[in-house]
């Protein structure tokens, strides 16, 4: 039962980007199409949960013993921007057909905050191994519904006819704003 | 005259948020009241000044295929120099700011300016660019910051100009509205 609230509240009432606002520039830089949109959600998933893992691992058995908590920052980063490379060569050798689908947006997920922000957010809720390897992916679950929504609707709105100073990233903005408003609505479930 | 320059066009031609559409989760997040965002934007000039004034001093020593995380880790020391010294000194806006002190390390404003131009330019140069970009950045996020704080709560830095306000722009779906916005009219005054 706890682990369904902690999924239930990380996808919707909590969602990384629409409430959270961890990922933002995948989100508006990615979201042009349905199936680009999916490339981006599926390797975000990927490393968030690899990094997660990781990142736990090295703060609770390196960081802790040796009372360095506070290098954590510089910790984490390294290793999640040394992770990406890894798991980019890795998938390169092992799988050519994945790396095909998520090659492109791997060294992207670097920048991306959402990866280092759920590496701090395990830390500092104090959670253990499975509920933070269950809270990241439940996050990127949430991020993938996030800007798969935002880009069936972009792929709409290329027929219609947007005023010249509102094309692009501002429109993004707007509907991302009305589609927060909509998950408003689930406040409260958890 | 040059100095000048490098230190102007952060501020309006290149305003790293409002042209360029970098860092918008520390925009969008932290921008709930003038003063946040203000912090959030004076925490973000203190990384950026410190990483493009010791990226441009040791720029040249570093191989170029380990450059970029040379660089992250110039950036991570700054940002956990301001975190421990707000957590000391302002306990009250660090609870508020959160998680988006660490993660200025991710900003892509301030790898950007590194990559772009420290790693390019000479000391004093990457500090005007610094402090430029950076205080370009608090001015948006500050602006944006009263936007909400008026339209949401009725209040400007916490004194009182309406009775009420629309709550709505102080949560989630505020911050994207009026960003949007601010960025529509941005483009149009370009034309």
């Amino acid at each position: 039962m706890e682990y369904i609230l902690l999924i239930i509240s990380a996808i919707i009432v909590n969602n990384v980007i629409l409430v959270q606002f961890l990922g933002i520039c995948p989100f508006l830089g990615v979201s042009n199409k349905v199936s680009t949109a999916l490339g981006m959600a599926g390797a975000v998933t990927f490393v968030i949960v690899l990094a997660t893992m990781v990142t736990y691992l090295l703060y609770q058995y390196i960081l802790v013993p040796l009372e360095i908590q506070y290098l954590q920052t510089i910790a984490f980063i390294l290793v999640i921007a040394a992770l990406v490379q890894m798991v980019e060569i890795i998938l390169k050798k092992i799988s050519p057909s994945l790396y095909q689908a998520l090659g492109i947006y791997l060294p992207l997920i670097t920048t991306n905050c959402a990866v280092l922000g759920v590496a701090l957010l395990v830390i500092q809720k104090d959670f253990n191994l499975l509920q933070g390897v269950v809270y990241g992916a439940s996050i990127s679950l949430g991020f993938g519904l996030a800007i798969t929504i935002l880009a069936g609707i972009r792929e709409q709105l290329d027929t219609l006819n947007i005023p010249k100073g509102m094309r692009g990233v501002p429109i993004a903005l707007v509907i991302a704003g009305i589609l927060a408003l909509a998950f408003m609505g689930f406040t409260g479930i958890v | 005259m040059n100095q000048w320059k490098n230190f102007t066009k952060g501020l309006i031609k290149e305003n790293p948020i409002l042209v360029l559409v970098l860092g918008t989760c520390p925009t969008l997040a932290t921008t709930s009241s003038a003063i946040n965002g203000v912090s959030m934007g004076l925490a973000t000039t203190f990384v950026l000044v410190g990483s493009n004034v010791v990226i441009s001093l040791v720029g040249n020593l570093i191989p170029s295929k380990v450059r970029i995380p040379a660089y992250v880790v110039i950036i991570a020391s700054f940002v956990t120099i301001i975190d421990l010294a707000m957590q000391a000194y302002t306990p009250a806006i660090y609870e508020t700011l959160g998680i988006f002190i660490p993660l200025i390390v991710v900003n892509c404003i301030v790898l950007g300016r590194a990559e772009a131009f420290a790693s390019k330019n000479t000391v004093v140069s990457s500090l005007f660019d610094g402090l430029g970009m950076g205080l370009g950045f608090a001015l948006a996020l500050g602006f944006l910051g009263t936007i909400r704080e008026i339209l949401g709560t009725g209040k400007i830095f916490g004194l009182e100009l309406m009775n009420q306000g629309a709550l709505v722009f102080v949560l989630a779906p505020g911050a994207f509205f009026a960003l949007g916005y601010l960025i529509a009219l941005v483009n149009k005054l370009k034309k």
